[in-house]
Formats: structure tokens, C-alpha cells, sequence
């Protein structure tokens, strides 16, 4: 049976430590399906009573940027500093801006 | 790609690592790189979850309920690193069970500690005081390695691992302040876990075949034997604490360097266990074997059922 | 009666009636500690000692609470390793081997009915550190219910080999499921002072939980004809005394030392 052959698939498991952090990325781990995948990141990740939300999604869902592109990806970010406040020359006794 | 251009690339590769810049698992690397990588990790990974049967041996028969659980959850925490590093791993391009397949066939290598036998209860706390203790003095600089899913593992581990070695020093603590029996069986652990914990840092620099490049990756930023001198000067005060004797007779304070002298290690001891031929090494990957196989129609149904729900939910929705 | 005998009496009564709940987490706990480092995949390894963790601190809270109960500064210890096999007071489910996979999951599975039924229950005893342990456990006790059907399903659903394992493994453990619901002569008083929960009234709502998730899994549900009971009188079955002695073993050995 081909069935039999198939491993699990890699999840990768985001956590949101409490109320008001955003979700970050914990690592990893090997489920069936996504219920799974919840119940493992839970018995995990969670165990230290790290988080109040989890999420799972299948490594394989994730569309990554290559770092071959990453010269014309994010570079030409470099030097628009104009986007930053330091770019602006204001005097000292300018406040509250 | 040329020669010339791939020289060029490592030139690059090199001088990012030197500049503490992390490599990511897309970026490009060199073979070796990811080979040294996968064999050190994946041994990582291996030492973690073997590391596990030594102690698990003693779950049943803790002696008090408090002990109990603090071992469950130790063991479970061991599990646990072993989870990170092989997820570590497989962003290098090899699967979980490619990586078993290797352990399971002696083709990867575990830390050979593991591979003594675990016989009195005293050796929980012999573990954890000193093999955690050996652990830890590898496993901090590594919070800090080039390969940044590595780095990002071990941060994780460490900061988990500090409750390790504490258990096992408080189980030899209070073996200590017991009754003589009691104190004779820490002894006793003291004697058998202390060289095998020495040996835990790898043969001597001349003898040790990776550690010019291994430093350059940032995989060691000591070399064996200065790690090993870290970790006895630290132990043997912690010794005299617990009123224990290392079983060393020519362990002696050397004013002069302010380290510890100590005797000659047994090689060749070493080398027999690595080799396969230590006292559990059999046992310990029969454990493994066992698990692994008896697992298999529980991994697959979970996977039949996964595909037949995920049918099941196409074909509601059509 | 005087007072101070009737006192005494519903002390007795109270501890028993604790042991009977207890007993069940530390055998179960046991159970489970032995399956560590060798599941079928590193994620389960770590959700089984999650369960048996939970089921562990559970123990703990009920023996402290029985301890203080027993005074002569009993400890949590004493009652947990220094009793003979007739005096532990679990079901015959929890201390069954664990043959393979679909067996741990199978026993565990007809134990969290049973146990969350009774948490939830025991919520609205008139003890109150009965409740406080309660109100603690039902959350951990919802999940390991959530955990074990979930792999029953999946069990029985899979493939056929695993479909045949599981089946196995009901059918094997399906004779113990009966006892889960007799009373104690100290259930019987504790049910009078309104401590104790009348676990023989939620016997029909549990046979219908249970087969309702093992239709789901497509399991065929065991007649309910032959039972074996015992272990709530301590008369166990022979794993018990395999058990007690890996558990016994360091206080037997090496009686009254600090560990």
C-alpha cells in the first residue's frame, strides 16, 4: 500500500506568549493532520506555560523568499532612508514630534 | 558552477561567519558545511533521545512522588531537545527518519555516555549532576553557533536544561546528608559516572580530528581539553560539598595554573565504547529499534486517517 | 454513637473515599511513566508524560490531603509506596498492561470518560479541598479525554491493521469497565454527607459518551455481559503485584530514609 509509505509531514508551530504579543514562530514538528499538529505543538511547545494561542501550519504551505534574490528583494530598501524620522532636521526646541 | 566561482562564494561564506553573521538553512553553503552540520546535530539529536532510556530506566521505581515527577519531566524535557535539534536538522535537507535510519543502522554516532548502565538510584543524581553538568559546558558556546536554526535550538535547550542539573546535584545532596548507606550509594554512582563524564568532552586536542574547522564554524569555541579542565575545576568544590571523593588519586589543586591536575583518562575504554562494544550499547539501541518499529502501524493509520478526513471534508464540500 | 466514634468514623470513611479517586491517577501515572522514551514517535513520548504528569500531581494533592486526614505525620510517601496490595483501592483498568499502542490508548480513553464525568462532578462536592483538586483537574482531565479519543478515532479509522489493534484492545479492556461504576462502602457514606459523588448513576450516560466515539471510529462496541471487578475491595488482578514492586522498590529496600 503507497499509503503506508508516507511519513508525517513538518509543521511549523507560531506562539503568542500572552495577550497583546503577536504570534511568533517556536519551531517545529511532525503530525498526521492538523488536529494533531495542535495537540503536539501543545504537549511541546506549550509545556512551560509558554503561550495563550497557538497556530500550525504545514512546512510545505509556507512560500519562502530565496536568498539568491535577496540583492534585488531588499536592498534597494537600504537607502531610502528619507523613510525614517532621523532623516529630518529639526531643531531642539522643536517637542512633542 | 566553475571552481573559481564556488571559491569565491566560500571566500564570501567564511568571511560572513567571521563577521558573527548566522547562516539561514536557504542561504548557500558549502557541502562540508552542511554535512559537518547534519552529522553534528543529528548526533546531538540522537544523544538526547538514547539519553533518554538511562533515566527512564529509574521512572517506576523513584522513590518518592516528588522525585518521581521531577524525573518524568526531566526525561520529557530530553524528548523535547532532541524534537528541536532533529527539526534543526531536517532544514538541512535530511529527513527525521533518514536521520533514525542512520542510528538505528550505526551509521550515526550518540554520545557515548549513555551507554553505561544506570543501577542504583544514585545514578539519577550522578546523571544529572555530572553528565548534565559535562552537557551544559558543551552546549552553552553552541547558543551561539553560525547555523542560526542550531543557535535558535540550543538557546531553547539551555535555558530548559538549567532545572536538569539542580535535580541531580539536590538527589546527591540529600543521598549525602543520609543515612551511610544512603551516602555509600552516592559514592558508589560518584565512582562509576566520573571518568565516563570526562570522557564526555571527546579525546585530547592532538588526538581530535575536527576542531580546527569546527571552531571556525563556531561549532566550538573551546577545544576538548580546555572544556574538560572547565568542567573539573567546577566540579570537584561541588564535590567537597556533598563530601564525596573523586576517584582520581592523583586529582590534586595546582597552585601554579589554578586548575586541577588530574589523572590519565582510559583511552582505550573510550575508544571500545565508541566502537560499539560498551557495556549498554546493545540494549540501548534495541530500545530504540523496538520503539521505532512497534510504532510503525500507529504512524501509519495516523496517516490513513489524515488522508481519508482530508477526503472526507473534499468530498462534503463538492 | 458518641461523637467523637462517629468522628472517627467519617474520617475513615473520608480517606478511603480519597485513596478510591487517588489510587486510580497513581497506577495510571505508573502506567504511563513506563511508555517514556519509547512511543511511537518523539511528539507522543511527550504528550503520554504530559497525561501521566498531570495524573501525578493530581496523586500528590489527594495523598497531602489524605496525610493530613491520617495525622501521625503520615506523608503523601507513606501512602503512595507503604501500603500492601490489598490496601490500594484503584480499578482494574488503570493497572493493565500496556500491551501495545491501541491497549494504552484504549485504557486511557475509558478511563478519561469515566474520570472527566467524575471531575466534573466532584466540582459540586460539599469538600471543599475536594473541589479545589477538582476545579484543577477537570482542565487537565478534558484534554487527556480530547487526547485519547482523538487517537482511538484515528486508531480505529486508519487502516485495517490498526482498525483490528484497536478493536483488540476494547475488547480486551471492556470487561473492566463496569467496576468504574460500584460503590464503596465508603463511597456509599461519603454519597450520604454529600462529599461523594454516586458514580453508579452516571454509569448509562458513560456507556453512551463511549459509543458514540467508538462508532465514530468505526469500532464495533462490546456487549456489556461479562465483567471483572475487584480492585475497588483491593482484590487486583496479577499485574498489580509487578507494579507495586517496581514502585515499592526503593522504600522497601531502604526503609524510613529521606530521598
Amino acid at each position: 500500500m503507497e499509503n503506508n509509505k508516507k511519513n508525517w509531514p513538518l509543521w511549523e508551530i507560531f506562539v503568542r506568549s500572552k495577550n497583546g504579543l503577536e504570534h511568533r514562530h517556536f519551531g517545529s514538528l511532525h503530525a498526521a493532520d492538523a488536529e494533531m499538529a495542535m495537540e503536539n505543538a501543545r504537549d511541546v511547545y506549550t509545556r512551560r506555560n509558554e503561550g495563550v494561542s497557538i497556530w500550525v501550519v504545514e512546512s510545505k504551505n509556507i512560500t519562502a523568499s530565496n536568498p539568491k534574490d535577496n540583492g534585488e528583494m531588499f536592498e534597494p530598501a537600504q537607502d531610502k532612508i528619507y523613510r525614517h524620522p532621523t532623516f529630518y532636521d529639526l531643531p531642539d526646541d522643536v517637542k512633542h514630534m | 558552477m566553475s571552481n573559481k566561482e564556488i571559491k569565491n562564494l566560500e571566500e564570501i561564506f567564511e568571511a560572513r561567519i567571521a563577521r558573527d553573521e548566522k547562516i539561514e538553512p536557504k542561504d548557500w553553503m558549502p557541502e562540508k558545511y552542511r554535512k559537518t552540520h547534519i552529522r553534528q546535530i543529528s548526533q546531538h539529536a540522537h544523544s538526547e533521545i538514547v539519553g533518554m532510556l538511562p533515566e527512564g530506566n529509574w521512572i517506576t521505581r523513584a522513590p518518592s512522588l516528588r522525585r518521581k515527577a521531577a524525573l518524568l519531566a526531566k526525561v520529557q524535557d530530553e524528548a523535547g531537545h532532541g524534537l528541536y535539534l532533529y527539526s534543526a536538522c531536517e532544514t538541512l535537507g535530511i529527513s527525521r527518519e533518514e536521520m533514525y535510519e542512520q542510528l538505528h543502522s550505526g551509521k550515526a554516532k550518540y554520545s557515548s555516555i549513555f551507554n553505561y548502565p544506570s543501577v542504583t538510584w544514585a545514578d539519577m543524581g550522578a546523571i544529572g549532576w555530572l553528565v548534565d553538568g559535562a552537557a551544559i559546558i558543551n552546549q552553552v558556546p553552541l547558543c551561539n553557533t553560525s547555523f542560526g536554526p542550531y543557535a535558535r535550538a540550543m538557546v531553547r535547550v539551555c535555558k530548559e536544561e538549567s532545572f536538569h542539573q539542580r535535580q541531580g546535584y539536590e538527589i546527591m545532596l540529600t543521598l549525602c546528608n543520609g543515612t551511610d548507606e544512603q551516602k555509600e550509594m552516592a559514592q558508589d554512582a560518584l565512582n562509576r559516572w566520573w571518568w565516563p563524564s570526562l570522557m564526555m568532552f571527546g579525546p585530547t586536542d592532538d588526538e581530535s580530528t575536527h576542531t580546527e574547522q569546527s571552531m571556525k564554524w563556531k561549532l566550538k569555541r573551546k577545544t576538548n581539553d580546555e572544556l574538560r579542565q572547565q568542567f573539573i575545576d567546577q566540579t570537584v568544590p561541588q564535590a567537597d560539598i556533598l563530601g564525596l571523593t573523586i576517584p582520581d588519586p592523583d586529582m590534586k589543586f595546582n597552585e601554579e595554573t589554578g586548575h586541577y591536575d588530574f589523572g590519565e583518562i582510559d583511552w582505550d575504554e573510550f575508544w571500545q565504547v565508541v566502537k560499539g562494544h560498551g557495556p549498554c550499547n546493545k540494549e540501548r539501541m534495541k530500545a530504540r529499534v523496538d520503539a521505532w518499529e512497534e510504532g510503525e502501524w500507529v504512524r501509519d493509520a495516523a496517516m490513513a486517517h489524515a488522508e481519508k478526513k482530508a477526503k472526507r471534508k473534499v468530498a462534503k464540500a463538492s | 454513637m458518641k461523637s467523637q466514634e462517629k468522628d472517627s468514623r467519617f474520617h475513615g470513611n473520608l480517606y478511603n473515599y480519597i485513596l478510591g479517586i487517588a489510587d486510580n491517577s497513581l497506577i495510571l501515572a505508573q502506567r504511563l511513566g513506563e511508555l517514556c522514551g519509547h512511543g511511537p514517535s518523539l511528539e507522543t513520548d511527550i504528550a503520554i508524560t504530559n497525561i501521566s504528569l498531570d495524573l501525578l500531581g493530581q496523586t500528590r494533592s489527594y495523598y497531602q490531603y489524605a496525610a493530613k486526614l491520617a495525622g501521625e505525620d503520615k506523608t503523601e510517601d507513606d501512602i503512595a509506596f507503604l501500603r500492601i496490595e490489598r490496601e490500594y483501592k484503584n480499578v482494574l483498568l488503570v493497572e493493565q498492561p500496556n500491551t501495545h499502542f491501541g491497549h494504552v490508548m484504549a485504557r486511557q480513553f475509558l478511563f478519561d470518560v469515566y474520570h472527566l464525568m467524575l471531575m466534573e462532578r466532584l466540582q459540586n462536592s460539599q469538600d471543599e479541598t475536594l473541589v479545589a483538586i477538582a476545579k484543577k483537574g477537570i482542565k487537565e482531565v478534558s484534554y487527556h479525554k480530547r487526547f485519547s479519543s482523538d487517537w482511538v478515532k484515528r486508531l480505529g479509522d486508519g487502516t485495517d491493521e490498526s482498525n483490528q489493534k484497536m478493536q483488540e484492545a476494547i475488547n480486551d479492556l471492556w470487561r473492566y469497565t463496569d467496576e468504574l461504576f460500584d460503590e464503596t462502602e465508603a463511597d456509599k457514606a461519603m454519597i450520604d454527607e454529600g462529599i461523594g459523588i454516586a458514580v453508579s448513576e452516571m454509569k448509562e450516560t458513560y456507556y453512551e459518551k463511549v459509543s458514540e466515539i467508538l462508532e465514530e471510529a468505526t469500532l464495533e462496541i462490546p456487549e456489556r455481559k461479562y465483567f471483572t471487578r475487584g480492585g475497588k475491595k483491593g482484590v487486583h488482578t496479577e499485574h498489580m503485584g509487578y507494579i507495586l514492586a517496581d514502585l515499592q522498590y526503593m522504600q522497601r529496600t531502604y526503609p524510613n530514609m529521606t530521598w
